[in-house]
């Protein structure tokens, strides 16, 4: 056998292998393509032999050759055999090859689905592993649907390095297959608090991609978010978590004002940049959920800024860019506070680093105001001269743009400086933003009413030299300015001054090697110069003239007839008719202009852009309704008449108005002359520009409109949108000693009245009034439409799948699939077996387990509204202290010396019964009521609470019924009391912290004393200790950290530490107290005996059958029992008991028998099963440690006595 | 999520590509071409993010790379990872590759791409950071090493005697093409746990 075995691999020895390909092909450079089809030749002979060695080399091989753009799925299944081998050596290659080229394509990927199965419950872990780490890569959604129980039964696996792998992989069974979401995401939320800080960086790191797609349904997560952002000390942990409450925020700002200051003592204190960067941007992220009001916040963005200014300034280039990134964020809310630092930005514009300059441009959109954006734009002009790649020149004008279009032209002065700024941008080589150039243009010219004169004007030049713009090469980008510019020209005629040479320039025969829809626009437009030259020449009673014209369109129209684009040649062919006909009637001397510009009657309004969308359908109107019987399919085909008309931006798309009447116009007409005269701002066409250009002194008289259209637009020296700058601060500074004299005079009218609004006359922005008074006309859009509407939603995101409300209680439906015929040896679960039931669930349930299923989900819902409340209540406290003050000296407390005190001393456990006297419900309702120091315990511990409050819950999940509602319990057992004080406690311990619990201690005025002072003393034993603030001695006390007033009662929390959990003890302890009331103040004490049980380290801890089940099965367990009789309580009650008292869940329930789980800080696990009898309760149990079990039991024992 | 996760050569040649959505072998090729052509431009002391790789994904996503003496490694991750987080993430992974392949230089990437993708699949799985410990990781790929040595066993002895004898004739492989300087230092990065 082995002979053979190392006769196979010598033969297979001479092989080549994955090296030896790669020395290959580096060896033949030359003919690299030739040897590698080769190589495959051999390859695939390879994967013909039975020996799955060579199979598994080969496939290895092909794997490498993929990376270098080889198509390898034709080996799809060889590769599925290589990852069937039973060596885990072969099946790792076979996997690695499936995980880099499976896709949902390929189509033997169904033949894997029962091998990866086989694979996920391998004994072996890194079997699993690897399975998992493939299915990562090329889950589909068949195979999710098929696995997903598969691996959520991992979720639970012994193996951390399991777990985390299972946990991660959920996230890609959620996007394929996102019914899986719901079902699963209980135990996913579980594993947040797993005892493996590998898995709980795995599940937070699945939730945060979760909650980042749908945050909303995340929210009540918050709680346990916080609490482990304040507890974690794990770097990329913390990162992601703040990330998510990034997230959050924006949905509840009530979130945000918790976070500020725990978010604000992490910049202090953090030395790594990242986190220190992330809570920077969540920091952003509150004050931008927050409304501005709040002054105390002033602070918070001071402070982000500051840092980030540290960052900007770091010689570390990713810091610097991360800075600006973080910035432009701070600067959509609080651009003030960001706009101090513009120095710092300007800077960067310069920098060599091309990420950083974008970035800058970034900020650079919020820094502009009235007052500096000219300046602005002048340097961005300069950049732009400068830049060398087009991408980033590029990038710089559609900047330019955005910066002077924001917020509806709000920062523009003067739109004839933004017009020339426009023109100057066309002279850009090969951008390729030739249309956002046209678009601003047109939008300008239609909302700026003002500015047409001299954008016609500006336009008629453009066109005048289009041969510039057009000339070199076939720069399609550029030259559809050349479409806004007929438009303006043609649609604004009467603003034209020399309509004819426009006409003529818009004619040359160079125009017909534009694009068919520039093509097309010049044709329409031609007519609208066309009518208006005719109007001006009728009355000027010019007939001569006229027909000129009219001969001129005859003459030249016939180009646009021949042009290839059919718009183009459609429009021409009938105007070119139209015109005929005129030059008819010219001749016959009828007067015809009349008639001509009827055609292009009334005025164009501007419509938004989502203005078509947004018109409701009217009622009765079935758009989806055939008008007519559906053709044959094959006629269908060919209906697609989108080639014929460009479908244009819907902002060009031109609605004429229904042809209103003549008279209607002419109303309108008057109105709007009265309405213009009416206003002292609206320039009217005489006293136009130029006139103030000659007044305006020292600067180089060139009247812009008087350019001679001959020479090309620049102007050599100076570009021309210098001059506005120039003009702009003479006129501002007119307009500031304008201003002074009439603040002078105003102030003096001021001292005799009340003085009300000096503060507003500092010199800010909306001191500097527009040079034209501009009239920005609105779009339009339908009634009751709102822009703002989302509507860009993408219906084809694939994490719209995803957003499903994680808050509802399961439906029974809601299960996973689970194959049917599985395997026999695999230990069936109750949960399987149910889930079998509920697929066969075709018949309609019976009327009573309907009802039961009724009553069920009305108390679930109940449920669910208490957990709304919860996170209500949660969230409405004010901020506390971020870390609760005992707990962090816990750590150095463990430290100290042991005290000397003999270890039998408080082993003597005897008597003591008060300590188990519960404390019956009234206490938990007046906790609620209570004031706010209970909170910090509610907000901290959310998760810990909730199990036994849910401990009636757990069973029904496994599939048992409901019984009559529980008694009420209570956790607090009574500690001490006297006429001054009732002291309360709870012990409860954290998976976390091995070797820490927690004491809440409840302290109640009963007097009606003031109570004050309060400090608490422990006599520490050797075994546990009370956690003290560093610095002090074992015999200090620690300081309550509240008062009390009378009637008044809060919650103070220790911490201590403990050496070995497996035996219970107790701790003798005082607590002294100042109490003052009208007599005076008396110093007080109340002893009491601090009891630890041993279920108090015990910590709930859900387990899952499959999993109890493996526990049980290893044997490494000792076990032990009780029997308690004369118990007359329902098991089901009884079963709650367990699980609120002695912090266990259950696992499974059958009949009147139940297993039980829980776990010890210290990692001890803890089975249990508890029988019901007639009128007993036998409860065996097994544990990792005897003497633990045995005291548990004990402590159960006379829990069950009670009952 | 991290998109992909792309290793070459100062000359734009590929030794490791992992993508973690589905693309074509031919668009890969174009993705890493494209990725070098971007990257490689750039001058050494610039930052390490880059935006707009256009064939992955849209604007939402960033390239950060990092570029060794003649290697770069280049990750493309979309806005729910932390740009330093990452970059330190490949400071870890560039370290586990020194402690897995004993110094290690470009050579032991361009013949063991197997095991580089063994080392990359215990920190990233399926497009999410799996674990960031490296000695973590170092552990889980030593024992997946000793347990393909046993299975080896008795058969691996002459293949192991068969690709040393191959090495053996190859003195030509300069062994000291290394990784360079892995200490590259970026300022307060965070210790991962």
């Amino acid at each position: 056998m082995a002979l053979k075995m190392v006769k196979g691999s010598i033969d297979r020895m001479f092989d080549k292998n994955l090296q030896d390909l790669v020395r290959g092909i580096r060896n033949h450079k030359e003919d690299e393509a030739k040897y590698i089809s080769q190589c495959i030749d051999e390859i695939k002979q390879e994967l013909k032999q039975d020996n799955i060695a060579v199979k598994a080399n080969a496939v290895c091989k092909l794997t490498y050759l993929q990376m270098l753009g080889y198509d390898i799925s034709w080996a799809a299944f060889n590769i599925i055999e290589v990852m069937s081998a039973s060596k885990f050596t072969f099946k790792r290659i076979g996997y690695l090859a499936a995980s880099q080229c499976f896709h949902e394509g390929t189509d033997v990927i169904m033949l894997t689905t029962n091998q990866i199965r086989k694979d996920l419950s391998s004994p072996s872990q890194y079997d699993t592993g690897v399975a998992l780490t493939g299915l990562s890569c090329f889950v589909t959604p068949d195979l999710a649907r098929d696995l997903a129980n598969d691996i959520m039964t991992l979720m639970s696996h012994t193996k951390p390095y399991i777990r985390k792998k299972a946990v991660l992989i959920m996230y890609k069974v959620f996007l394929k297959y996102p019914e899986s979401l719901r079902p699963a995401f209980p135990r996913l939320k579980e594993k947040l608090e797993d005892p493996d800080p590998g898995v709980q960086s795995a599940a937070v790191n699945v939730i945060c991609e979760l909650a980042r797609r749908n945050p909303k349904n995340y929210l009540s997560l918050a709680p346990l978010f916080f609490k482990l952002m304040t507890s974690s000390t794990n770097n990329w942990v913390l990162i992601k978590i703040i990330k998510l409450f990034g997230a959050l925020t924006p949905l509840e700002p009530r979130l945000g004002k918790k976070l500020i200051e725990p978010l604000t003592n992490l910049i202090h204190s953090t030395s790594a940049m990242s986190l220190l960067y992330e809570c920077v941007n969540t920091v952003i992220a509150v004050l931008i959920s927050l409304s501005s009001g709040m002054p105390n916040h002033s602070a918070s963005i001071q402070l982000c800024v500051q840092k980030l200014r540290i960052l900007i300034e770091d010689s570390d280039q990713n810091l610097k860019y991360l800075g600006l990134l973080a910035m432009s964020k701070i600067l959509r809310t609080h651009p003030k506070s960001v706009q101090a630092h513009k120095d710092l930005v300007l800077q960067c514009l310069d920098d060599k680093d091309e990420s950083i300059r974008l970035r800058a441009l970034d900020l650079l959109y919020g820094m502009v105001s009235k007052k500096n954006l000219m300046e602005i734009v002048k340097k961005l002009m300069t950049h732009v001269d400068k830049a060398e790649g087009t991408t980033y020149r590029d990038e710089l004008l559609t900047k330019i743009i955005d910066i002077c279009s924001q917020s509806n032209y709000q920062h523009i002065t003067n739109f004839e400086w933004y017009i020339s700024i426009l023109v100057e941008l066309t002279r850009l080589e090969g951008t390729r933003h030739g249309h956002l150039i046209a678009a601003q243009m047109l939008d300008v010219a239609i909302r700026v009413k003002a500015i047409r004169r001299f954008a016609v004007s500006q336009m008629s030049a453009l066109l005048d030299s289009a041969h510039l713009v057009a000339s070199s090469t076939q720069r399609s980008g550029i030259c559809e300015v050349l479409y806004a510019a007929a438009w303006i020209c043609g649609e604004f005629s009467e603003h034209l001054q020399e309509p004819q040479q426009t006409l003529e320039a818009m004619l040359r025969p160079k125009v017909t090697t534009l694009p068919g829809h520039i093509q097309a626009v010049y044709v329409q437009n031609v007519v609208k110069l066309y009518a208006a030259i005719l109007q001006q020449k009728e009355q000027a009673a010019d007939a001569q003239a006229a027909q000129e014209v009219t001969q001129l369109l005859v003459e030249r129209l016939p180009q646009f007839v021949q042009s290839a684009d059919l718009e183009a040649q459609e429009r021409a062919s009938c105007i070119l008719q139209l015109v005929k006909h005129v030059q008819k009637l010219q001749a016959r001397d009828v007067p015809v202009a009349e008639e001509v510009s009827a055609l292009f009657a009334g005025e164009l309004n501007p419509v938004a852009p989502k203005a078509q969308k947004k018109v409701p359908v009217p009622e009765g109107l079935d758009l989806d309704a055939w008008i007519n019987e559906p053709l044959s399919d094959s006629e269908s085909e060919d209906e697609k008449p989108k080639a014929i008309f460009h479908d244009e931006e819907p902002r060009h798309a031109k609605q004429r108005p229904p042809e209103a009447d003549e008279q209607e116009l002419a109303r309108r007409r008057e109105a709007r002359k009265q309405e213009q005269a009416n206003n002292p701002f609206y320039i009217k066409s005489s006293p136009s520009p130029q006139k103030r250009y000659q007044d305006a002194p020292g600067v180089d008289h060139i009247p812009v409109v008087q350019i001679d259209l001959s020479v090309p637009l620049k102007v050599p020296g100076m570009p021309m949108s210098d001059q506005y700058v120039k003009l702009e601060e003479e006129r501002r500074h007119r307009q500031r000693l304008e201003k002074d004299k009439r603040k002078r005079k105003k102030r003096e009218r001021e001292r005799r009245g009340a003085r009300r609004h000096t503060s507003l006359h500092t010199e800010s922005d909306e001191d500097i009034t527009p040079a034209q008074r501009v009239d920005i006309v609105t779009e339009e859009m339908p009634e009751n439409a709102l822009p703002s509407d989302e509507d860009d939603k993408d219906p084809n995101d694939p994490y719209r799948a995803l957003d499903i409300d994680l808050d509802k209680p399961l439906a029974d439906s809601e299960k996973l699939p689970v194959q049917k015929h599985r395997d026999t040896e695999t230990s069936k679960s109750p949960e399987r077996q149910d889930v079998t039931v509920v697929e066969k669930k075709s018949k309609k349930p019976k009327k009573k387990e309907k009802k039961q299923k009724e009553k069920e989900r009305e108390k679930k819902k109940k449920k669910e509204a208490e957990k709304g409340v919860d996170l209500d209540f949660w969230l409405s406290t004010t901020p506390p202290a971020a870390t609760p003050a005992p707990e962090e000296p816990g750590v150095n407390a463990a430290v100290t010396a042991p005290k000397e005190e003999p270890r039998g001393e408080e082993q003597d456990a005897g008597e003591d019964a008060e300590q188990d006297l519960e404390k019956p419900s009234e206490q938990k309702k007046k906790k609620h009521k209570k004031d706010k120091g209970e909170r910090s315990k509610d907000k901290k511990r959310p998760k810990k609470r909730a199990p036994p409050r849910e401990g009636d819950a757990e069973p029904v999940q496994n599939g048992a019924l409901r019984e009559e509602p529980l008694p009420p319990m209570s956790s607090y057992s009574l500690l001490a009391e006297n006429s001054y004080i009732k002291m309360t406690y709870d012990v409860q311990g954290s998976l976390q912290k091995d070797s820490q619990v927690t004491v809440s201690m409840v302290l109640e005025n009963q007097s009606s004393s003031f109570l004050k002072n309060m400090e608490l003393n422990v006599l520490d034993s050797l075994n546990a200790r009370l956690a003290r603030p560093e610095g002090s001695s074992v015999h200090d006390g620690v300081p309550v950290p509240f008062q009390l007033p009378p009637g008044i009662s809060n919650e103070a929390q220790f911490v201590f530490t403990i050496q070995s959990i497996v035996t219970a003890q107790k701790l003798k302890g005082t607590l002294s107290f100042i109490a003052k009331n009208d007599e005076g103040s008396t110093h007080e004490k109340l002893d009491f005996k601090l009891h630890f049980t041993c279920t108090s380290y015990l910590v709930t801890t859900p387990c899952y059958s499959d999993a109890f089940a493996k526990l049980l099965e290893s044997g490494d367990l000792s076990m032990s029992s009780v029997k308690v009789d004369g118990i007359s309580m329902s098991f089901q009650n009884l079963l709650a008991k367990i699980c609120f008292h002695h912090h266990f869940s259950v696992v499974e329930r059958v009949d009147s028998c139940a297993s039980m789980y829980s776990r010890s800080i210290q990692g001890h696990h803890v089975c249990l099963l508890v029988k019901k009898g007639e009128k007993s309760v036998s409860v065996d149990g097994k544990c990792s440690d005897s003497t633990l079990l045995s005291n548990v039991l004990e402590e159960m024992k006379e829990t069950l006595a009670k009952c | 999520m991290i998109k992909a996760i792309l290793i070459f050569n100062n000359h734009g040649k590929p030794q490791l590509s992992k993508v973690y959505q589905p693309y074509s072998e031919d668009t890969q090729q174009q993705i890493i071409r494209e990725t070098f052509h971007l990257v490689f431009k750039r001058d050494e002391n610039v930052c390490n993010f880059l935006e707009g790789g256009l064939l992955i994904g849209g604007s939402d996503n960033k390239l950060i790379y990092r570029h060794y003496a003649t290697l770069y490694f280049v990750f493309c991750v979309d806005s729910s990872e932390s740009e330093l987080g990452i970059l330190d993430l490949i400071q870890v992974f560039v370290e586990t590759l020194d402690k897995c392949f004993e110094n290690v230089c470009e050579l032991d990437l361009i013949f063991h791409v197997d095991k580089v993708h063994n080392i990359l699949a215990e920190m990233v799985m399926g497009g999410m950071v799996l674990e960031t410990n490296m000695n973590e990781i170092v552990t889980q790929i030593d024992a997946q090493n000793k347990l393909e040595k046993s299975e080896a066993g008795l058969a691996g002895a002459p293949a192991r005697a068969v690709s040393a004898v191959k090495n053996m004739n190859l003195p030509e492989i300069p062994r000291n093409i290394n990784i360079g300087d892995i200490s590259i230092k970026v300022p307060n990065l965070p210790s991962f746990k």
